[in-house]
């Protein structure tokens, strides 16, 4: 617990010094609503990927998802080749809007309950199932777009989710904002996050606790199929275009924002506020990069720094030899946070 | 081959059982892979005979040597319960630096001692992995998704990311070097350079280690139980060491061979393949939670998915299918095997 709040203030530290320095470097313009909103939209398609990393982490024994990314471009793919052969983006777009977002969420749904039930059911390592999925979701996207570039266009409520603002802030973000509360709410109050987090704490001890284990095995990867379903629909709104293979280093992202927010890979630990606050403390850094004029292979070594120097925290617990941060933990450890 | 020093968990007390083919294919379950490669060979050649030809299989044989030395180490790290996915980076790295290196500094050097430099290279970067997952005590996955971004965007970064189309004399010369030459009825030559030697050896010295030395045992050992191996007096850093250093000194060769092969060096290249491999090894019968897998099933793997990706075309699949056919297949091996482990 005391752990938990550590990691918290650890990323809020760390996005708020991303700000500062940012707006140091620049001048102030990295703070100008402009740059933030334009920040706040590129988070969403990666930080619900994230999400969907972490809940499979938490389920332990070997728990992940590599799929999440190849899952959201075919739920796009499919999608917009079915929709638009009924109905046409031109002449009546909210119409089909709708029916790509429903299409986009129910592939994504799909997608995950066939993952969850290979897993459960077939008992296959998530690791091997995912990484296989992962290419079948990818080559089906390719059999159904013929490795080509599918156009959605703008239609008007698409766009709109890419696009525009809700009391200035991007509409993808709130969808974003939205999810991340239900599965934390999920999570917290219901007996299905208590399930799965002992479930990855002490798998035997759950298996005669008498979990369904099977049933929330399943429910975690369709969730993640979902939330990669609706990255689907933010791709696509935000890019016009929808194609298989867009987005590849985001598997190896949203594994990286997964552990910086301190979700344990061996299970039974994770927070989605702390993954939200660790994909925008990503991007932060990733605009800052861009501010400072470093090319994309800088960032990517960065990335990977980061990761390992994470690992390392997150091993020898550095961040308790922190003054500032032992201070924080202290007060809140008997805080009402829950077991989670 | 002999039997490798399995160690299947929890079954070590079952019955002796009367030995019949569910058996045999629970224990050597490659031979499913060859089964599955004989069935696709015979199909595609009964369909299209261009297939049965001296040049496809050189072709098939060519195409596999790179992805074989890589399967090798991703072997060698799957039997001991691991998982890499930064070969292809140590790979990139390593080819394209010591390409530079050869053209800028030292032109003269010779071809072996380029091979030797490259394995060395990997080698190290190899052993940072080792060193890095060993200490930081974290599934080798997510350490060695780090370092492939490390590596990678240290190449990209800082050493260069221009094509080098004009290789350096001795390296162009040796994928060019010939070691059997064949010429086909309409008098197109198909030759099968020295360089694909590199694979048969490479795979004979895995199976030594394997089969016939100390650390074979201890790759096993840890790979069916790192607790209990540790114990029994493994030592689990020099496991891991070892067999991340030993897939980095193979992705290195392979990395140079590659750029040999095709007569230029592009940082960009090999990174993404990884996961093509993975599922080679796997579906030559390794399993993905360790403490089994086999030389020969590797090998079998990798031709397995050579073979897919190139008789697509010849059977009038179109190209766009291949991805979902080797997901498809990984799936149904890993099923498969999963099943057969259950029913004893």
């Amino acid at each position: 617990m005391g752990k938990s709040a550590g990691q918290l203030v650890m990323l809020i530290v760390i996005n708020g010094l991303l700000l500062v320095l940012g707006a140091l470097i620049s001048g102030g313009s990295f703070l100008s609503s402009y740059n933030l909103q334009s920040m706040a939209s590129q988070v969403p398609e990666i930080g619900l990927l994230a999400i969907g990393v972490m809940l499979a982490m938490c389920a332990g024994q070997g728990g992940i998802d590599l799929s999440g990314i190849a899952l959201a471009n075919l739920s796009g793919v499919v999608s917009a080749v079915i929709m638009s052969t009924f109905v046409s983006a031109s002449t009546d777009p909210s119409a089909f809007s709708i029916a790509f977002i429903a299409g986009a969420v129910l592939i994504g749904l799909l997608g995950g309950i066939i993952n969850g039930a290979l897993i459960a059911y077939l008992k296959i390592t998530p690791i091997l199932c995912t990484l296989g999925t992962q290419m079948a979701f990818m080559g089906l996207a390719v059999v159904v777009s013929g490795g080509k570039a599918v156009t959605v266009g703008s239609p008007a409520l698409l766009s709109s989710i890419g696009n525009d603002m809700v009391l200035q802030v991007p509409i993808a973000f709130v969808i974003f904002a939205f999810a991340a509360a239900l599965v934390a709410a999920l999570l917290r109050f219901t007996p299905y996050g208590l399930w799965l987090m002992l479930m990855g704490t002490n798998p035997k001890a759950a298996l005669y606790a008498g979990f369904p284990k099977n049933g929330v095995l399943v429910a975690t990867y369709a969730i993640s199929g979902l939330l990669s379903g609706v990255a689907g629909i933010i791709i696509a709104a935000r890019n016009v275009n929808v194609k298989f293979d867009y987005g590849s280093s985001y598997l190896l992202i949203a594994i990286l924002i997964a552990v910086m927010a301190g979700v344990k890979p061996e299970g039974g630990y994770g927070r989605v506020l702390s993954v939200v606050l660790s994909a925008i403390a990503l991007q932060l850094m990733s605009s800052l990069l861009n501010f400072g004029g470093l090319s994309n292979f800088v960032r990517d070594f960065a990335w990977g720094l980061l990761l390992l120097t994470f690992l390392a925290v997150g091993r020898y617990r550095i961040a308790g030899f922190l003054p500032s941060i032992k201070r924080q933990t202290n007060p809140s450890a008997p805080s009402p946070q829950g077991p989670k | 081959m002999s039997v490798p020093p399995v160690v299947y968990s929890g079954e070590g007390l079952s019955k002796s059982k009367r030995p019949g083919l569910g058996e045999l294919i629970r224990k050597r379950p490659e031979i499913i892979t060859l089964f599955l490669l004989i069935t696709i060979c015979i199909v595609v050649g009964v369909v299209n005979p261009a297939f049965l030809q001296a040049s496809t299989l050189i072709d098939i044989g060519r195409a596999s040597v790179v992805m074989g030395l890589f399967a090798l180490g991703v072997l060698i790290i799957l039997a001991a319960g691991g998982i890499d996915v930064s070969f292809t980076a140590i790979a990139a790295f390593t080819m394209y630096s010591m390409t530079l290196l050869v053209q800028s500094r030292l032109p003269d050097l010779p071809i072996a001692v380029i091979l030797i430099m490259a394995t060395v290279g990997g080698a190290l970067l190899g052993v940072i992995n080792g060193l890095l997952v060993h200490h930081l005590k974290v599934a080798s996955l997510i350490v060695t998704i780090g370092t492939q971004y490390l590596f990678r965007g240290f190449l990209l970064s800082f050493i260069g990311t221009v094509w080098i189309m004009q290789l350096p004399p001795q390296m162009g010369a040796f994928g060019r070097r010939q070691l059997l030459q064949f010429e086909s009825a309409n008098g197109a030559v198909t030759t099968l350079p020295v360089y694909f030697l590199v694979l048969p050896v490479a795979a004979i010295i895995t199976w030594w280690i394997l089969n016939r030395t100390l650390m074979g045992r201890a790759i096993f050992a840890v790979g069916g139980n790192s607790d209990i191996a540790s114990r029994l007096g493994y030592s689990l850093r020099t496991v891991q060491i070892f067999m991340f250093g030993y897939a980095g000194a193979l992705a290195g060769l392979a990395g140079i061979i590659h750029v040999c092969a095709n007569r230029q060096a592009n940082p960009f290249d090999l990174v993404g393949t990884e996961i093509n491999v993975i599922a080679a090894v796997v579906l030559g019968g390794a399993r993905i939670t360790g403490g089994t897998g086999t030389v020969f099933g590797t090998m079998l793997g990798v031709l397995l998915i050579v073979v897919i990706n190139s008789v697509l075309v010849l059977v009038g699949i179109p190209s766009t299918w291949q991805r979902l056919v080797v997901g498809a297949f990984i799936l149904l091996a890993a099923a498969f095997f999963v099943t057969r482990q259950r029913r004893k």
